[in-house]
């Protein structure tokens, strides 16, 4: 890392934006504020930031708005931070192009760790066909995925839902988002295979299925990969 | 006789003074009442009005017609004058009184000629005297102008004297609801000299209408008529005066009459003779048509409609009753109605078999009514006569194909035993044509069997009696046979389609009892307008095969604008004033009524108890019968009952619901000030000293940590803040989806691993158990809460119990722990808003639990605490919730 990274914030709050700035600041991060959605897309444009943190609730415009105009053109992570705690809306976030949702309150530890995620993702080699989560090693290309160097037994439908959860390590993917990637278009609804699916492959790749380390439920939302 | 019969009957005190109360809110109606034009009736009302508004009353005049007479011009020009509204019509422009801006304009009186006035087309009502009622509702006195020739039950016999034919009639209950008549009186001298003087028309038109009305015989017989009319209604003044204050007097001992009314246009004549008897004799007048097995034609059904609108117009109350014998219902009516007099008409006798009928019919309605008299009205050649001319021709109504086929069926079977002849001999061919005959009678009307029978006679005699293919009959025995052949015909099929008319009759009216039944139990099994509107219109497309809409009111009391179920009616801005119209005066209005009939829609008011409740509007492809017509009035008020019920039940709902926040609020206030309070000092104090003094590093950790721990608290109770705010509101509907029920268990002790760390943990989930459908972030909060409390109260060590169990289409959850359980008067409070047991720790809020079951019922379970055996609690959530096997899932996917 030469040069320090720079965040945006994107938030009305001043209180919340010096918390922001003070935490970020001292964890080694450039940042960069703004008080209006207007202001942060016109930040955004002339010191493209690695990452933005977007409240919803803004005074000028709706977050939503902001949020779809930045992804017209910035395809780096977005984090919403927002008071709005509706399963609805972090889905709608979700759907709509956020990388992830933290509503506030909020920790900063459990804030700058989803930063740090989100910007190594983005950074990270996305032509890497090999994954290593602890002793889990999944290798997109011979289509085999390993625990504790065991091969595992998969089906393809589980290996696929594997291979989406690896290549989006950190991130929380919507149910929806699930389901059409791995099955397609016409089972968007069919939440019943997601559930069936994902307590199967829990049994084979954590060491403990009932308190899952790897694969975390998102209550109502959905599922998010990654230690 | 009975001395109770010369005391005021309390029920009559009782309305007349309702009627007081209701005219008290209601303008005043004075009419100036006189023989003919030209009396002086609009001159007087003026020189009244302006008596009036020299004593200070705000007067307009709505509309006066001064037929050019100069008295009358000068006086008009002192009043204000509420412009005419101009219609065209036909390429004419007409006039009328402008209504909307007298009603607006609201003054004391107004002046409106000519109540009997018909106005023109594309005004909202079709007679003046409805506007004026309108006026008058809204509270506005009206001063108004009739000639005796436009009453309603008048209108015949000026027909008579004159010889003129009055269109423009008048209601007669309209006339004696007024408050105050006055007569505008001149002899037929005075009023000759002043026709010819010029002063009552123009000069060259006085000529014409001095030779076609004004002679002096007819103006002495309408003078006559005039005086004795406002004579009987000062009569009728002093009886209710007496009545009133109760003075005994010349009490007329309940004279009641009955009328019985048929079908023909005589009975209008009838109707009105018997107004004026029970006018004359003070009694009470009611009408009464019999429905018999007649079938009626289309002709005949419109006269007896107009005859029922006649008799109301009149205020005659009219009843139908169905029964086959004519006589029996009209005895058996009267003597339940103490009627002591009946009035029926003399049918004009056209043959033998209706004078025998008539007759019998006068003979038995004599003998069994008793000691009532029966007065019998002449009959009106000329009016019966025009009727038979039109009414005869219908009487056959079955169609050709019932003719053919009889035809065809009797040929059929002639053809049969004609081939059989040889067999059977010609006598057993009789009993088969009958046999025919009596089975055709099942299907077919009164004509095709007249028909069938008189064709098999022929065929028999022609073709089978000997001598065969003549007419003649030989044997005596013969001729014999074939006249009883003949009458038994004749008097089995007619008897049989005379009964399955009837049979037909009794049908519809059962139908009808049961479509009340099906109403009434269906409303009462509904509940929630909705689901009260979708029933309605279910049933009143099933019974009277039209669609309709209801268009319900609001809070402020406005029709609301959207319609609440589906429906294919579509409503123009012109129908929308028509259903406002019709909820402001609780009428019914639009197509096929006085009203503005011009929409595409008949409105009807649906009346509650107290107020409308709304409009229902209607697409008749057909006006309504009167038989439909009474079965929708009484259709209509179960509808409106039940909405009213609603409405009121929802209103209760909504007060108990304010009362109940409003205790809540005060709850919410001692329990939150406190329950705020403490973080916010801990913050507070915790902060100050971090910011002001040295401490050591290990004191700053902790003071950091206490801070931490009051912001957690703090948040903890927004949180369930806002969860039971979201409750209330009912905003929070469970996003119900497949869940898997041990992720939920895992998600929820691993949130809580630090409170369960010091207890046994026991969690039985079968491994088996199917995917069911939750909101899996409430039923998340639901175990999180209760787990959570359960760690607080039980003693460390001990163990905490989640039982989960799917039973026959319950998801059952259990939670139980060994702490001190509830006290007997916690128990039945547990689930309160910020109710706090006895035992709880310090920092709850009160809300947990009721989070809980608020959420639970939002997934339509219910929730229950107990004490355990052995000691501590035990919650049982039983919810309703579908199951998908993961097994098949599992196998389907492998494929």
């Amino acid at each position: 890392m030469n040069e320090k990274e720079l965040i945006l914030i994107v938030d009305d709050e001043v209180q919340i934006r010096r918390l922001l700035e003070i935490t970020l600041s001292s964890n080694g991060y450039k940042v960069l504020s703004a008080a209006t959605g207007h202001e942060g897309i016109s930040q955004a444009a002339s010191h493209p930031p690695v990452l933005i943190i977007l409240d919803l609730g803004l005074p000028d415009t709706d977050g939503f708005v902001i949020l779809k105009k930045l992804r017209e053109w910035y395809l780096k992570p977005i984090i919403i931070l927002s008071v709005r705690s509706s399963e609805d809306d972090i889905i709608k976030a979700l759907d709509n192009g956020a990388n992830d949702y933290l509503t506030k309150p909020f920790r900063t530890g459990e804030l700058l760790a989803r930063i740090r995620v989100a910007i190594r993702q983005n950074q990270g080699n996305s032509d890497n066909p090999r994954f290593l989560f602890e002793s889990l090693e999944i290798d997109l290309i011979s289509h085999i995925a390993r625990k504790n160097s065991e091969i595992l037994k998969l089906t393809s439908t589980e290996f696929s839902l594997l291979a989406l959860f690896a290549k989006n390590e950190g991130r929380v993917l919507t149910h929806h988002y699930i389901l059409k990637e791995v099955w397609g278009m016409g089972y968007m609804e069919q939440t019943q295979y997601l559930r069936v699916f994902v307590a199967q492959l829990r049994k084979k790749i954590e060491d403990n299925p009932a308190k899952p380390k790897l694969l975390i439920t998102e209550s109502g939302i959905g599922y998010r990969f990654g230690s | 006789m009975d001395l109770t019969d010369n005391r005021p009957n309390p029920d009559d005190l009782l309305a007349s003074m309702k009627e007081d109360e209701e005219k008290s809110k209601r303008g005043k109606l004075k009419i100036f009442f006189g023989m003919c034009a030209g009396v002086g009736k609009t001159y007087t009302m003026l020189e009244a009005a302006k008596i009036e508004k020299v004593k200070g009353a705000d007067i307009v005049i709505g509309y006066v017609e001064t037929h050019n007479r100069k008295e009358t011009a000068a006086l008009v020009e002192g009043f204000e004058l509420i412009a005419r509204k101009k219609y065209l019509y036909k390429s004419t422009h007409v006039e009328e009184m402008d209504l909307d801006t007298i009603i607006s304009r609201k003054p004391q009186i107004v002046l409106v000629d000519e109540l009997a006035h018909t106005n023109a087309p594309g005004s909202r009502h079709l007679k003046r005297y409805q506007d004026v009622q309108e006026i008058l509702d809204s509270g506005i006195n009206v001063y108004t102008t009739v000639n005796v020739q436009h009453l309603e039950s008048r209108s015949e016999v000026v027909a008579q004297i004159t010889g003129i034919i009055v269109r423009e009639t008048l209601p007669d209950d309209v006339f004696e609801s007024a408050d105050e008549v006055e007569v505008v009186d001149l002899t037929p001298d005075e009023l000759l000299q002043r026709l010819s003087e010029g002063k009552v028309y123009a000069p060259e038109r006085s000529k014409e209408a001095v030779l076609n009305f004004f002679r002096k015989g007819n103006i002495t017989a309408l003078r006559e008529m005039a005086l004795r009319i406002v004579a009987d209604r000062v009569d009728k003044q002093l009886h209710d005066y007496m009545q009133l204050k109760r003075i005994r007097g010349p009490w007329k001992s309940g004279v009641h009459l009955l009328v019985a009314v048929s079908y023909t246009t005589q009975s209008s004549r009838l109707l009105r003779w018997a107004k004026n008897l029970s006018d004359t004799m003070g009694g009470n007048l009611q009408a009464i048509y019999v429905e018999t097995a007649h079938d009626l034609t289309d002709k005949e059904r419109e006269n007896l409609d107009k005859n029922i609108n006649l008799a109301k117009q009149l205020g005659i109350r009219f009843r139908i009753v169905t029964n086959s014998d004519i006589v029996k219902a009209i005895v058996d009516f009267a003597q339940k109605e103490n009627i002591t007099h009946i009035i029926i008409g003399k049918p004009r006798v056209r043959n033998l078999l209706t004078l025998f009928r008539l007759g019998n019919f006068v003979n038995r309605l004599i003998r069994y009514s008793g000691n009532i008299d029966v007065y019998i009205l002449g009959s009106d050649m000329l009016a019966d006569d025009k009727f038979r001319q039109k009414a005869s021709m219908p009487s056959f109504t079955s169609s050709i194909n019932q003719y053919l086929a009889a035809t065809v069926m009797i040929t059929i079977t002639a053809a049969i035993f004609f081939l059989l002849k040889e067999f059977v001999g010609y006598q057993i061919v009789s009993f088969a044509l009958l046999f025919m005959v009596s089975i055709l009678a099942f299907f077919f009307g009164r004509g095709p069997i007249l028909l069938a029978a008189t064709l098999s006679s022929l065929i028999w005699d022609f073709f089978f009696i000997p001598p065969p293919y003549t007419l003649h009959v030989e044997k005596p025995e013969d001729m014999l046979m074939l006249a009883m052949f003949f009458i038994i015909a004749l008097l089995n099929g007619v008897l049989t389609s005379r009964v399955r008319a009837q049979e037909q009759k009794i049908r519809v009216r059962e139908e009808r009892t049961h479509a009340f039944y099906q109403l009434a139990k269906g409303l009462s099994a509904t509940s929630g307008i909705d689901d009260v509107l979708s029933l309605a219109v279910k049933d009143i497309r099933k019974y009277f095969k039209i669609e309709c809409a209801f268009i319900l009111r609001d809070k402020a009391n406005q029709l609301e604008n959207h319609i609440r179920h589906e429906t294919t009616l579509n409503f123009s801005e012109n129908e929308l004033s028509i259903a406002e119209w019709t909820f402001r005066h609780s009428t019914k209005a639009g197509k096929y009524t006085d009203t503005l009939p011009s929409g595409n829609y008949t409105f009807y008011p649906l009346k509650g108890n107290n107020d409308n409740m709304g409009v229902i509007a209607v697409q008749h492809s057909k006006v309504f019968t009167q038989g439909e017509e009474q079965f929708w009035e009484g259709f209509l008020p179960q509808i409106s009952g039940k909405i009213e019920r609603e409405f009121l039940r929802d209103a209760a709902r909504n007060s108990y619901i304010l009362s109940e926040s409003d205790k809540l609020y005060k709850t919410l206030f001692n329990s939150i000030s406190h329950e705020l309070r403490i973080p916010v000092a801990t913050i507070l104090g915790a902060s100050d000293a971090l910011i002001d003094q040295d401490y050591s590093r290990e004191s700053r950790k902790m003071l950091h940590e206490e801070i931490n721990k009051a912001a957690i608290r703090l948040n903890r109770l927004i949180e369930n803040l806002l969860n039971m705010s979201r409750l209330d509101s009912g905003r929070l509907t469970p996003r119900i989806d497949w869940c898997d029920l041990h992720d939920l268990i895992n998600k929820v002790t691993q949130s809580l691993s630090e409170e369960l760390n010091h207890f046994d943990v026991d969690i039985v989930l079968p491994d088996d158990m199917p995917l069911v459908q939750l909101d899996f972030g409430l039923m998340e909060q639901v175990i999180h809460n209760l787990l959570l409390n359960a760690s607080q109260l039980a003693p460390e060590g001990s163990s905490l119990r989640v039982k989960i169990f799917y039973d026959n289409g319950f998801l059952f959850i259990q939670v139980m722990d060994r702490g001190p359980g509830f006290s007997v008067s916690d128990l039945p409070m547990v689930f309160n808003k910020f109710y706090r047991g006895e035992l709880a720790v310090a920092g709850g809020t009160g809300l947990g639990l009721s989070i809980v079951k608020g959420i639970v019922e939002a997934h339509k379970g219910t929730i229950t605490a107990e004490n355990r055996t052995n000691g501590g609690a035990l919650f049982t959530i039983k919810i309703p919730t579908n199951t998908s096997d993961m097994m098949n899932i599992d196998a389907e996917n492998k494929i």
